[in-house]
């Protein structure tokens, strides 16, 4: 075990994997910059900076692993990839399909998600839910560093098209380029337990499809991914003073999901507060409801989301994106209902 | 396959010709009820995907539009697994889950979309991959003038030329998208385009074989020897319209019995209360029976065959010519009897 920031796990991950197999290359725009011990290490031709130009090289991406290549593509938030969405929607996620089985898309699409510190609803989005909903993509969003190197490696490794979510608040270069500018006048509610921890050496990939308690308990299951976990816990942990025993699952796989893990922790408790800083409406936390459901598990039901455009006012914008109060509250009503 | 192209003209004609008479069989099929869905054809491109798709060699790769027959077959796909995945079995090329827009044959390199202008993108990732894996193998990119107006296809023509990457940018330009005249939606010419990205632009006459062959001669070399990409502008005809069934091809073709549908609607809407002045309205009217007069002048009277004029050129050897079309002819019959056999 080795402790390390949420960031350096996954240059970890891409470091051992890239000196391990020549065929991974990362491409995007200013990774040379950003990835920068990587392009020092690996050089521009497997650090490749794109123009801003998402519509081609994350297309490009696509046929080049198709062709034998492992890209690492980068889209440098979330919020950017409407212009590069025919890439995946209608290529990266059906040539497997459409070839009969015969041709795959071994594609990384790693991107910054989420919001909290500040910088409006076109670049503080989540959209897992939305990217989840196109059958053929394989969608992650790590929450601890441990998970953010084992996930990378995960995905490096798997046969089809895989989007890697990273969130902001845990990532804390990207905090530093899109929020504080090297001020030290400005902070941000970064979860510490995601930001920092310790990371098994040699790295392990985590599976994918494979969701985990963080916390075991028996009156109420909380789901959620990346930063939204660690708000569940803090609210797990007011929850105890007041008697009630919280489970905290972290799907780290959006699609596909984990049933079973989800199912079997609903089961037990008989409550499912779901808490997705996704936007409520079609996406994971009605998801989760509905695959509870067809398991035939009843089961009392509420979600803390993220229900319209994140606004740009930082109060404003705390109390839209889930928070520990929302989150506390929901739970309380659940369990006295 | 780098000879000059006089060498390979029967080569070629065979290629073009047995790409017409499967593609005449699909046409045949299409008609009967035995292929669902759109169908777009490669009947009037077939000079084009032979000058070009004929010089490829292993390892080199195709990004297909919507019109992906020809280059397949040219390239040496099994024409009976090709139409058993029209016809959408499950031993067909695809196993029947793709249909003739989303064909893929990965031995070749050789990948479909039925999204205008993603062929773009697609040949500047496999150029890409080519590049580390496949050094000087190439990647060709099949799309139609339409698909100029679209970002993606613009945008990998800048990440062409900014990464050196070996690809050939194939414009098929037949004038139409669908049923608007790409002129009228295009601004400045398609050749200042690629231009002003920095890549050579060459216009040819894409119904000769042989003026496509050279240029594309001239391309493929030029990507080959890591100097970039090159964009060609072919012109073409579609003889059959956008694709089986066009609507404007259908009125050209029948006028009396097509308007009778269509008739109504229309004077009832340019007659209607309320909407755009009489003069906007008998102006619009005026567009779509242009749109039809030009359809029923081009498509039907001014087509361009390039079999017939590559054929022309090898006819003097009139036993050889009907030998070869015998033999390509029998071929093709076995194979699509081949695939619709067992179709029950």
């Amino acid at each position: 075990m080795k402790t390390m920031t949420f960031a350096e796990a996954i240059e970890e991950a891409l470091a051992r994997a890239m000196a391990k197999d020549k065929r991974i290359i990362i491409l995007g725009e200013d990774v040379q910059m950003i990835r920068v011990n990587l392009f020092a290490r690996f050089g521009k031709e497997r650090v490749l900076a794109t123009p801003i130009s998402e519509g081609a090289f994350v297309g490009a991406a696509v046929t080049a692993a198709m062709a034998g290549l492992r890209p690492v593509v980068e889209i440098m938030m979330v919020d950017f990839i409407g212009v590069a969405m025919d890439a995946l929607l209608n290529h990266a996620a059906k040539v497997e399909a459409f070839s009969g089985g015969k041709w795959n898309v071994p594609l990384v699409v790693r991107t910054a998600c989420g919001g909290g510190y500040g910088d409006g609803g076109q670049h503080e989005q989540s959209l897992w839910g939305w990217l989840s909903h196109i059958p053929g993509l394989t969608v992650v969003v790590p929450s601890t560093p441990a998970d953010a190197g084992g996930l990378m490696l995960a995905a490096i490794d798997h046969q089809g098209p895989v989007i890697y979510l990273e969130h902001k608040l845990l990532a804390d270069y990207w905090l530093d380029y899109v929020g504080a500018g090297g001020r030290k006048t400005v902070t941000f509610d970064v979860p510490d337990q995601g930001a920092r921890g310790p990371v098994p050496m040699p790295l392990e990939p985590v599976p994918i499809g494979k969701a985990i308690a963080r916390r075991e308990g028996t009156d109420i299951t909380m789901a959620g991914v990346g930063v939204s976990i660690h708000r569940a816990l803090e609210a797990a942990d007011t929850l105890e003073q007041q008697g009630f025993s919280t489970e905290v699952l972290d799907l780290r796989t959006v699609s596909p999901l984990d049933n079973e893990t989800v199912c079997g922790s609903v089961s037990k408790t008989g409550r499912l507060l779901v808490v997705d800083e996704d936007y409520r409406d079609f996406g994971l936390s009605g998801e989760l409801a509905a695959r509870v459901l067809e398991a035939g598990i009843s089961v009392k039901y509420d979600r803390i989301c993220t229900e319209q455009t994140i606004p740009y006012h930082r109060k404003e914008e705390d109390r839209t994106l889930p928070n520990t109060g929302r989150i506390v509250e929901a739970a309380l009503r659940l369990l006295k209902r | 396959m780098a000879a000059p192209v006089e060498a390979n003209l029967w080569y070629i004609y065979e290629n073009m010709f047995r790409s017409r008479l499967f593609e005449e069989a699909i046409s045949r099929a299409w008609h009967e009820g035995r292929i669902s869905g759109e169908m777009h054809l490669s009947v009037g491109e077939e000079a084009i995907v032979a000058g070009t798709v004929l010089q490829l060699q292993a390892g080199d790769a195709m990004a297909l539009d919507h019109r992906g027959t020809a280059p397949l077959i040219m390239r040496g796909v099994d024409p009976t697994l090709l139409f058993r995945e029209m016809l959408g079995y499950p031993d067909g090329l695809c196993a029947g889950r793709g249909g003739h827009m989303h064909l893929f044959s990965k031995e070749h390199l050789a990948a479909s979309s039925g999204i205008v202008g993603a062929s773009g993108p697609a040949a500047a990732g496999f150029a890409l991959a080519n590049r580390y894996l496949r050094p000087r193998k190439v990647a060709l990119a099949f799309f139609g003038e339409g698909a100029m107006n679209q970002g993606m296809l613009l945008e990998a023509m800048n990440l062409a030329v900014v990464w050196r990457l070996p690809v050939v940018f194939i414009c098929k330009d037949s004038k139409w998208a669908i049923t608007t005249l790409s002129a009228s939606v295009t601004g400045g010419k398609l050749g200042d385009r690629a231009l002003s990205f920095g890549m050579p632009a060459v216009e040819i006459d894409g119904t000769d074989v042989e003026t496509v062959w050279k240029a594309a001669h001239e391309a493929i070399d030029r990507a080959r020897a890591k100097k970039g990409p090159t964009f060609l502008q072919a012109a073409c005809r579609h003889p059959e319209g956008h694709y089986l069934g066009d609507p404007l091809l259908r009125i050209a073709r029948h006028p009396v019995q097509e308007m009778k549908k269509v008739a109504g609607p229309l004077l009832k809407s340019v007659t209607k209360l309320k909407g755009a002045s009489a003069i906007k309205r008998s102006g619009g009217l005026g567009t779509v029976t242009s749109l039809i007069g030009q359809t029923t002048k081009e498509q039907v009277f001014d087509h361009k065959d390039p079999l017939k004029i590559v054929r022309g050129r090898l006819k003097a050897e009139k036993d050889r010519l009907k030998k070869l079309e015998e033999s390509v002819n029998e071929e093709i019959g076995k194979a699509v009897e081949g695939a619709l056999k067992s179709s029950n």
